[in-house]
């Protein structure tokens, strides 16, 4: 079965295919990974894991205190209410600029991955930056006609080293006429 | 729910408001969000490898969603077991949470175990990390 987010032989509007593989959005965390907040990202799932909780553990397999992997996206999530701020961050914002490029005023995900490189560390601060990999043809689904595509976000620490890739597949669409 | 919803800095009413959730979402009540998912995943398989399982990569299917007073069962599969060429131990599972029977929820899950007594794939750095 083929790739259906593949790009191959795919015709896209010039702004859209000169995005492609290009960093966009380079944003930089409002705080810095925080060991009360891996307590209490542990204490909601009842995560007993003594990397987590026991220093010497966590001294002897990861040189000193890690957060949980897949707390990656924690550590970029904006407060709820910040001084001065006027609107709301979109976040995924390539996601939000494909749906208008291609006038699709619905989308889901499909499926997301998550790649985890160098461990969240507390005090690390994370700077994220969005890179469009693919956008298919038109297609077709229950849902409606539009197209799929694949979104990395790359998530490195302060000294430039990778912590870890979230992939997103979307397909933006319009529902058909019944 | 509500307490992983803010656990993972998830605000969005969805997850803590019933009457949003309900008349403007059109859902049956409030859902357990994806990053708290991906909290419980690893909570199962770390509970299962020890301290010194390290989650290479997690892939997520949602199916259906999970509401209050649902009952999340976890089971997984041994799908591989592999060395890359660094020497990283490897197991591929695809666990599965489900409600009432009916998956809701279906994570492919690489981690890396050690080999040996003395390995520790949290040691790997750089080249010798290909999750």
């Amino acid at each position: 079965m083929s790739d259906p987010t593949s790009t191959d032989a795919v015709d896209l509007p010039p702004e859209v295919a000169a995005v492609i593989g290009q960093y966009q959005y380079t944003e930089t965390g409002e705080f810095p990974a925080e060991q009360g907040y891996i307590w209490t990202s542990c204490s909601s799932v009842e995560n007993g894991n003594p990397l987590f909780w026991d220093a010497d553990v966590a001294a002897e397999i990861t040189d000193g205190p890690i957060a949980p992997p897949t707390m990656l996206s924690v550590w970029f999530r904006p407060h709820n209410w910040a001084p001065g701020r006027t609107e709301q961050a979109l976040p995924l914002q390539v996601h939000f600029d494909l749906k208008a490029a291609f006038d699709l005023p619905e989308a889901v995900m499909t499926d997301n991955t998550i790649v985890f490189h160098e461990p969240v560390r507390p005090g690390d601060v994370l700077t994220t930056r969005q890179v469009l990999r693919s956008v298919s043809g038109p297609k077709t689904t229950k849902l409606g006609t539009g197209r799929f595509w694949v979104i990395d976000v790359e998530y490195l620490n302060q000294r430039d080293e990778l912590v870890g890739v979230e992939s997103y597949t979307g397909f933006g669409y319009r529902r058909d006429a019944a | 729910m509500v307490l992983g919803a803010l656990a993972t800095r998830d605000w969005r009413p969805m997850h803590h408001d019933y009457d949003f959730a309900v008349n403007r979402n059109g859902t049956q009540d409030i859902f357990l969000n994806t990053p708290n998912q991906a909290a419980w995943f690893e909570r199962y398989v770390t509970d299962w490898t020890g301290p010194k399982g390290r989650l290479g990569r997690m892939k997520f299917r949602m199916k259906g969603s999970v509401y209050p007073k649902d009952r999340m069962v976890f089971t997984a599969t041994v799908e591989d077991v592999s060395t890359d060429d660094t020497g990283c131990g490897w197991v591929s599972l695809l666990v599965t949470l489900a409600v009432d029977g009916v998956t809701k929820t279906d994570c492919s899950v690489r981690v890396a175990l050690p080999t040996a007594p003395d390995d520790n794939p949290w040691a790997r750095r750089g080249d010798q990390w290909q999750p």
